[in-house]
């Protein structure tokens, strides 16, 4: 046992000795590998301690110990040694160009149309609406009849429409592609019951001449919340708050009358002028106010039709266009931009 | 609809400025899309008096004429052939500004010498002052116009452009607008006065009215005029058209436009001594009946329209446009005057069966009140005796075969807080019904409501609630948050894969872009040159805008491939796109099948040429790789990447699907080079589609199990394996994890070698492979026994060689 004791005493000696003659980092690690490593001499020592008798353990156990410390503590001051750091002065010296242009992971982006319902969206699941979508290719029924605006009404002047022809289909019903998300009220009122809060982003469709403020294709967003004793004065709020997360909280918002067959009373919210701030100016044609969204109170006859008793129940439906918001927001003139994809035109958008 | 607040303020007093009653008919639902002023500009421009006439000494086309104004006549030249002397017309002396007839434009009148005379300043026309397009002649103003006035007091007006919403048909006129104005406003109305002597015989000798379709038409009214004369109309009437944008024509049609304008209610004025048989039968067309309309058109007649015939023949498209043998001219001596209503459904049949929209069939089209007949028919009767000199019938005719019931509707303040959030009383609700008049009488807690006739609109409680908010104001509704339980929704979970997407393909560098979901055979044509065999064909629109769009596409590759073309020319890194949209996939006797996909395309050099970054044209691989990190972040478990060769559109060598349990998720690969020949691409393309509906079904069936990070390290060895070109390095792979075991952790690719060095037709695969023990530190000898086995199976399967 003590020839162990003193083996151990002379390896702590060997060890610091070859520690501090050691010549680099290499030479160094080397050492160590010779004295701590897997086959190392200490290691070889540490791993007899079983042999021993059970009451020697404990003293030679912690000698052992002792001197693997000690070995590692030499060993890491030995190689701060090595790593001295040059002095600022130095270090200053070593120079790069820090104004070149960093390499920049390039990611993509997504398109401005998507950036704007996703953050109108965000919005309203915010105050508890769920996100849902429709069929872009709808019947008549739930287009135009259902929303109080039978054939031959003179409100259908407002959708001018893209009919399909019944040919491959083989229908006697007649489809259209969607001139506006409201079908969505419909087809959602009919399979759920109140309470609802849907909001429904889409594809809509109608027969225009395209120019600078008009799309044959362009998006909506569609809201609806019905139950009992929901008022008027629940849709200005809600959307007051919409206007404001939007637009920015010192917006000043405005809602006025306007006729759409399917509210009653209808609305149209409209917010002060970006540009000029209500003072009147070309883009808000001199009004002082841009028209945001049309809405109103879902018309009686809307909820009979969909089997909701309009004497209990009450609601209101909402309708936007995202590309329209995004035209506001950012100063862009031309409808037109938004599927032209080119992408010196996307790539400005974060 | 343009509206002069002059004449406005002939109906109801307005004492407010024309912002304001811009903006409180905007707010109450009667848009005022813009306010004009007439008379900007107009400085300098007075009135003068026609002294003298006489010709030009040199040129036979040009006049003389001494005007004259306040200071000293003057003298100008004139091409024009209208004056007379004592004439009063609007002179514009030298730098006052005048629209230029050619350019549009505004510009000073010079002092000009025309052929040798000087003109000192000139007499303007209506398009020189902006008030038409009419430049034949001189205006010619109201003799009561005061010599030297400035014109702006004369004519000067403010016009508003109002958008009426087709509810309100009763708004169409000046009228209608007025009483809007009085109810906003709470000032009074003055209606105009209907009564005039009625000289003549009794209309009922004169003819008689026979409704053969009161589906179509609801009222017909009609009065006779005797011992008319048809001339200019006096210029105030003149005025008023052209403040609403209407051409004067001669005082009987002048006067039918002003009461249309004025009403909202077209007329139509038929010279009486040309209508046969002294009836007037309003009925559907005989079949084979023509009319030639006063535009000088013969029109095919069908049974869906609606007709004014007399005893023989049709004399007018009832509501679009009278016929031309029975129109009124300069010798006309006695007038039919015909007001009356028709359903808007013969009238939208007949004018879009026609092509023809007329001002009478726009108005008739939005279902006009059938009061307004009987009262448009009085107030233009009158105007013809008092400006035409006529006489008129004794009674009027008026046959009314639609007449309805009013209607009473009862309202309680309750309803109205239920529905707007706020408390009023009976006693508010009546008083803003009231000056919109609405007859109201309470009964116990209820206001019963009687709508004016106007008012055809006004069908139930809820209309009424509209017109109370709008008249008391929607500012003063209060502004409240939604109560009420939280609906149960269902999770979305496609919705919730699509954002992912979205999001991962950002992430990966992609562009999104949204293109048209309508497609033309042109662009078709480019990818399939003949059918596709098995692809359905697409939905077709029966009325589309243009032969580009007039499809409903069925595969979102097209419309991409078009935006790879435009900014492949545009921009110098290659664009890397994708979109995601839907298809549409008919059915019979449904709506189509609506299936979202993803699709992807790159092209052109990798990565932006920067200063130390090399341009690579990306290939194959780098798809691959966006496609691989997709599938993996979604987390699906085991995609199968297999090579297939059935795609039209992918080259035959360069293409794989995707598959996962038997589905085929999507595919993938290089564009095939017949239809790149056909977009004219000059570089490779690399395309991807899914079918986003399969891919979330791969998706739905994870289970992710997260294991704690490893304790014990790994052995890694690296192997340079020779093989035949045609064996694919997945199969190598496959092999390697069948003989690696369980210990195996990871194999990958690190280099493809061929070339010098080997023998021809073989490659050189660097692969690594990883190997890790969860339990222990693995030792050297079970290691190399383990990649003994791999080497093996390579050798036996495939004959690779490690390389020496």
């Amino acid at each position: 046992m003590n020839e162990l004791r003193k083996e151990l005493e002379n390896l702590l000696a060997e060890a610091i000795a070859q520690i501090q003659n050691s010549a680099d980092a290499t030479q160094l690690e080397q050492t160590r590998v010779h004295f701590l490593g897997r086959r190392g001499r200490v290691t070889t020592i540490l791993r007899q301690l079983a042999t021993l008798a059970p009451e020697d353990r404990p003293t030679v156990g912690a000698l052992a110990n002792q001197v693997k410390e000690t070995i590692e503590e030499r060993v890491v001051a030995r190689r701060a040694a090595f790593e001295t750091i040059p002095s600022d002065e130095i270090l200053a010296e070593d120079l790069i160009d820090v104004t070149l242009p960093g390499r920049r992971p390039g990611l993509g982006r997504l398109h401005p149309i998507t950036q704007i319902i996703r953050r109108i969206c965000g919005v309203f699941v915010e105050m508890g609406f769920a996100v849902m979508e429709g069929p872009e290719v709808e019947w008549d029924y739930y287009n135009f009849e259902a929303l109080n605006i039978p054939e031959d009404h003179p409100a259908r002047d407002m959708w001018d429409t893209f009919w399909i022809d019944p040919g491959i289909s083989d229908v006697a019903k007649p489809m259209l592609l969607r001139t506006h998300t409201s079908p969505m009220q419909i087809r959602i009122m009919e399979q759920t019951r109140p309470p609802i809060r849907v909001i429904v982003p889409g594809k809509c469709y109608r027969y225009e001449a395209v120019d600078a403020s008009h799309e044959s294709q362009f998006d909506q967003i569609e809201g609806l919340a019905v139950d009992e004793q929901i008022t008027f004065a629940d849709l200005k709020g809600t959307l007051h708050t919409f206007a404001r997360h939007l637009f920015g909280k010192d917006r000043k918002v405005r809602f006025r009358c306007d006729y759409f067959p399917f509210v009653e009373p209808g609305v149209d919210m409209s917010i002060d002028c970006f540009l000029c701030r209500g003072g009147g100016c070309r883009l808000c044609k001199e009004s002082g106010w841009l028209e945001i969204l049309g809405a109103g109170m879902v018309h009686p006859g809307v909820l009979a039709r969909v089997g909701y008793d309009p004497a209990r129940y009450s609601g209101f439906a909402f309708g936007l266009g995202p590309a329209r918001v995004a035209m506001l927001k950012y100063g862009i003139e031309d409808i037109r931009f938004f599927h032209g994809n080119d992408l010196r035109f996307l790539r400005q958008f974060p | 609809m343009k509206v002069s607040i002059k004449w406005l303020a002939e109906y109801v007093d307005i004492a407010v400025p024309a912002k304001e009653l811009a903006h409180l008919l905007t707010m109450s639902g009667t848009e005022v899309a813009g306010i004009t002023q007439r008379g900007e500009g107009w400085a300098g421009i007075v009135v003068g008096r026609v002294a003298s006439l006489r010709p030009h000494p040199t040129a036979d086309s040009l006049t003389l004429a001494t005007i004259e104004v306040r200071e000293d006549p003057v003298t100008v030249v004139t091409g024009a052939t209208n004056l007379k002397v004592g004439d009063k017309v609007p002179y514009a002396p030298v730098g006052a500004r005048l629209l230029d007839v050619h350019t549009g434009r505004r510009a000073a009148v010079g002092g000009v010498r025309i052929r040798g005379v000087e003109s000192w300043g000139v007499v303007c026309s209506e398009k020189e002052l902006g008030l038409s397009d009419a430049h034949e002649g001189i205006l010619i103003l109201s003799p009561e116009a005061e010599i030297g006035q400035p014109l702006a007091d004369v004519l000067g007006d403010t016009i508003l452009d109002l958008e009426i919403t087709p509810n309100r048909p009763d708004c169409l006129g000046v009228l209608g607008l007025a009483r809007e104005v009085a109810a906003l406003t709470e000032e009074s109305l003055h209606l105009p006065d209907l009564t005039y002597l009625e000289q003549g015989p009794d209309v009922r000798e004169a003819a008689q009215v026979e409704i053969l379709a009161p589906d179509l038409c609801l009222r017909y009214g009609a009065s006779v005029i005797y011992d008319v004369t048809v001339g200019p109309s006096p210029f105030w009437l003149r005025d008023r058209l052209l403040t609403a944008g209407v051409r004067p024509i001669n005082s009987v049609v002048d006067i039918t436009n002003y009461v249309m304008l004025e009403y909202g209610q077209p007329l139509h004025a038929f010279d009486y001594e040309t209508l046969l048989g002294r009836r007037i039968v309003v009925r559907r067309p005989r079949p084979g009946e023509s009319i030639r309309t006063l535009d000088g058109v013969v029109r095919q007649l069908t049974t869906e329209m609606l007709v004014i015939a007399d005893a023989e023949r049709p004399v007018a498209l009832a509501g679009i446009m009278g016929g031309a043998e029975t129109e009124v001219t300069e010798r006309t001596r006695v007038v039919l005057l015909e007001s009356a209503n028709f359903s808007p459904t013969s009238i939208r049949r007949g004018s879009r069966t026609l092509r023809l929209k007329t001002e009478a069939s726009v108005r008739f089209d939005k279902g006009l009140p059938p009061s307004l007949a009987m009262l448009a028919l009085r107030r233009a009767t009158k105007m013809l005796v008092e400006l035409c000199g006529g006489h008129a019938s004794r009674g009027v005719l008026d046959a009314y075969p639609g007449r309805r019931e009013s209607i009473t509707i009862r309202l309680t303040p309750g309803e109205l807080r239920r529905i707007l959030g706020i408390e009023l009383t009976l006693a508010q609700m009546s008083r803003a019904l009231g000056r919109l008049g609405f007859e109201c009488r309470e009964e116990g807690q209820a206001l019963l409501v009687r709508s004016p006739e106007h008012r055809s609109d006004i069908q139930i409680p809820a209309d009424l609630v509209e017109e109370v908010a709008r008249l008391i104001g929607y500012d003063r509704i209060p502004t409240t948050t939604l109560a009420g339980p939280l609906p149960d929704h269902p999770p979305q979970p496609r919705r919730s894969l699509t954002e992912r997407v979205r999001d991962l393909l950002v992430g990966c560098g992609l562009q999104e872009v949204i293109s048209y979901s309508l497609v033309g055979h042109r662009l078709l044509s480019k990818i399939a040159p003949g059918a596709q065999d098995g692809a359905p064909d697409p939905l077709r629109l029966a009325n589309p805008m243009t032969p580009d769009h007039e499809m409903l596409r069925t595969s979102l590759l097209p419309s991409l491939l078009e935006c790879v073309v435009g900014n492949l020319c545009l921009d110098e890194p290659g664009p890397r796109l994708f979109e995601i949209g839907r298809v549409y996939l008919p059915r019979k006797g449904d709506l189509p099948r609506e299936r979202e996909m993803l699709v992807i395309a790159m092209a052109g050099p990798g990565c932006q040429r920067g200063w130390s970054e090399r341009t690579v044209e990306l290939d194959f691989y780098d798809l691959k790789g966006v496609v691989e990190e997709l599938l993996v972040r979604l987390n699906l478990e085991e995609p199968r990447f297999c090579r297939t060769a059935s795609q039209d559109v992918l080259h035959p060598g360069r293409a794989l699907a995707i598959e996962w349990k038997g589905l085929r998720l999507g595919v993938m690969g290089e564009l095939h080079p017949k239809v790149a020949r056909n977009f004219e691409f000059r570089v490779p393309v690399f395309l991807a589609e899914f079918d986003l509906e399969l891919l979330l079904e791969a998706c739905q069936g994870d289970s992710l199990r997260i294991a704690p990070p490893p304790r014990f390290p790994a052995v890694r060895r690296d192997l340079a394996l020779v093989v035949e070109e045609r064996v694919a390095v997945s199969e190598l792979f496959d092999l390697i994890r069948q003989a690696g075991g369980p210990l195996l952790a990871a194999v990958e690719l690190f280099d493809l070698y061929h070339g010098q060095g080997l023998p021809p037709g073989t490659k050189s695969c660097g692969v690594t492979v990883t190997f890790r023990s969860p339990e222990r530190t693995l030792i050297d000898a079970e290691v190399a026994e383990i990649e003994a086995r791999i080497t093996d199976l390579l050798q036996k399967r495939t004959g690779a060689r490690l390389r020496g």
